[in-house]
């Protein structure tokens, strides 16, 4: 359930202006979808690992041409000209 | 012969045999669309000049005895969440009101390639949030089968565009049901691929682990060709995948089709429970077999948690909105009272952005914030496990899942807007589909009380072809 207050801290968050009107009316409404998703509770979730994507994926990377000259590195850093 | 109602394959015909031209055909939708679109308000841009530049270019093809690509010529309406360059992209926000889109979505590159002729941009519910398009901040779409109804949502414009004749095919995005559900109200054909195989690069992310886009068409043969032209790796999208192609040789006799017990619930239309159950009956008849499967965590779990991760997701993609990047700024209104920075932010963002997008963020917001994430956010992703893990079950016992869009047909305008809650319920049959990255097509299978009901098929991943073709299969039966 969301007071007025919290309404206040969350739009602070989320940089949604609005009026005090509408902060009793979000109050009002968020507290209803959270008293509905309240249902997740009732899951049993204790062995499951969450998930944030439908799939398993990785990172999709190009090949590192700075790092490919084993040479030019230096104790894991690249060495370049000097700027100064 | 009335062009408007022609399906692609019948168009293409037309086309190749100079029965029409292209040219013509457009026209016969520009017309169309000038005399009803007033009344369905399907379309927020058009691009007539645009169009017939287009069908002109086909034409010289064909008087030049070239062959042409099935969709070459082939008028088509998109979802104004999806770039096309230079053209105005509005995600019917007012905070895009007056966006330019800098360089065109892939599949509209795609369409191009294959020369299908844009005609505009369609409504929505803002930035995509919504099951009935009345959260357009341009005014609602009305369902061309009945125009006291809404045409479902989000991708509302797109739905009534193809039931009401004003575009032969249209795109559509699905983050929680928007295109199988309004394609359900309208009585159309809409097809949720599986998670990866469209590239979203162009589409105004919504939340972007569940977004994905796709074809609203008047068959399933047509959504099939319009999903063939659009599919494929890319690589703007790293979540786009080029699947390997399974030889899997469609046959009615003994596949086995899944019915989850859950999805027939307490409170809903008896004429869609009918109506569904007829169908199922029709492919038992047709020698599929049909199995009970269960789906414990897929309809009232699945909507919460997809509320959870959906708005913690909108929160953050959202974000960019901001009053200084994009669009609508409070800062150029010349009665502001702007003292600093952050009054930027509010203010733009106060006024920019509608009701139903500001509850979403504040959810997310909330559901993501300090003290409330492990309750919220990490619980509705390990739900989100669940319901993978429950279709990864079902699919041991079954080919493919067969279900209801929705509990009910097209509602009337009004009817849930005062309460947020009811509207959310309107995708408590669709919403599973996105969590678990499957495909899912929906296809009229009957009527009640004279609307159109929506049969749903769920695949396996990277299975859109096969559903596709029982789809095929079944419009026939």
């Amino acid at each position: 359930m969301m007071n007025k207050k919290e309404v206040k801290h969350i739009a602070q968050l989320a940089r949604l202006g609005m009026t005090p009107r509408e902060e009793e009316r979000f109050a009002k409404e968020l507290s209803s979808v959270l008293k509905y998703v309240g249902k997740l509770k009732e899951v049993d979730v204790s062995k499951t690992e969450a998930v944030s994507h439908p799939f398993k994926v990785e990172n999709v990377m190009r090949v590192d041409e700075a790092t490919k000259d084993k040479k030019k590195l230096i104790e894991g850093f690249l060495q370049v000209k000097s700027v100064f | 012969m009335n062009l408007a109602s022609l399906t692609i394959t019948q168009a293409h015909d037309g086309l190749v045999k100079k029965e029409f031209s292209a040219l013509e055909l457009a026209r016969a939708f520009l017309d169309e669309i000038e005399k009803s679109d007033k009344s369905i308000f399907a379309f927020l841009t058009l691009t007539p000049d645009l169009a017939l530049f287009q069908a002109k270019k086909i034409d010289d093809l064909i008087s030049q005895g070239n062959s042409i690509p099935l969709l070459a010529g082939i008028p088509a309406a998109i979802k104004d969440n999806i770039l096309v360059e230079n053209m105005r992209c509005t995600a019917a926000s007012k905070i895009l009101e007056n966006y330019t889109a800098p360089y065109s979505a892939t599949v509209i590159k795609k369409l191009e390639k294959h020369g299908s002729i844009i005609l505009g941009k369609t409504n929505l519910d803002e930035f995509a949030m919504g099951a009935s398009t009345e959260n357009s901040a341009f005014g609602p779409t009305k369902n061309p089968r009945n125009l006291s109804r809404v045409p479902g949502g989000s991708s509302g414009g797109s739905a009534a565009a193809v039931a009401g004749n004003l575009a032969v095919y249209a795109l559509g995005s699905d983050t929680g049901g928007s295109i199988r559900q309004p394609a359900s109200f309208c009585g159309v054909v809409g097809l949720k691929p599986t998670y990866g195989a469209v590239s979203r690069y162009g589409l105004i992310a919504m939340a972007s682990s569940l977004d994905q886009i796709g074809p609203l068409a008047k068959t399933v043969e047509d959504a099939r060709i319009v999903f063939d032209a659009i599919r494929g790796r890319d690589h703007f999208d790293s979540t786009s995948i080029e699947p390997e192609v399974k030889n899997l040789k469609f046959k009615i006799k003994n596949l086995r089709v899944g019915v989850p017990k859950e999805y027939f619930i307490k409170g809903m239309e008896k004429g869609v429970e009918k109506a569904v159950k007829n169908a199922i009956n029709k492919l038992e008849e047709a020698g599929a077999k049909i199995v009970e499967v269960s789906l414990p965590h897929c309809t009232d779990y699945a909507l919460a948690a997809y509320y959870i991760l959906m708005s913690s997701e909108v929160s953050a993609n959202l974000a960019r909105y901001d009053g200084i990047k994009y669009g609508y700024s409070e800062a150029r209104n010349p009665k502001h009272e702007i003292r600093n920075l952050i009054d930027v932010y509010l203010q733009s963002r106060k006024n920019g952005l509608g009701h139903e997008v500001r509850r979403r963020i504040m959810l997310g917001t909330y559901a993501l914030s300090s003290g409330y994430y492990e309750a919220y956010y990490l619980r509705a992703q390990k739900v989100r496990a669940k319901i993978i893990e429950d279709f990864a079950n079902a699919f041991k016992k079954a080919d493919v899942i067969a279900t209801p869009v929705a509990p009910t047909t097209a509602f009337k305008l009004g009817d849930k807007t005062k309460d947020p809650l009811s509207m959310y319920l309107a995708d408590i049959f669709v919403t599973a589909v996105n969590l678990a990255g499957l495909p899912g097509l929906s296809l009229p299978c009957g009527k009640s009380s004279d609307l159109p009901v929506g049969l749903q098929f769920i695949g396996k991943h990277f299975e859109d072809n096969f559903i596709l073709e029982l789809g095929e299969f079944f419009e026939k039966l």
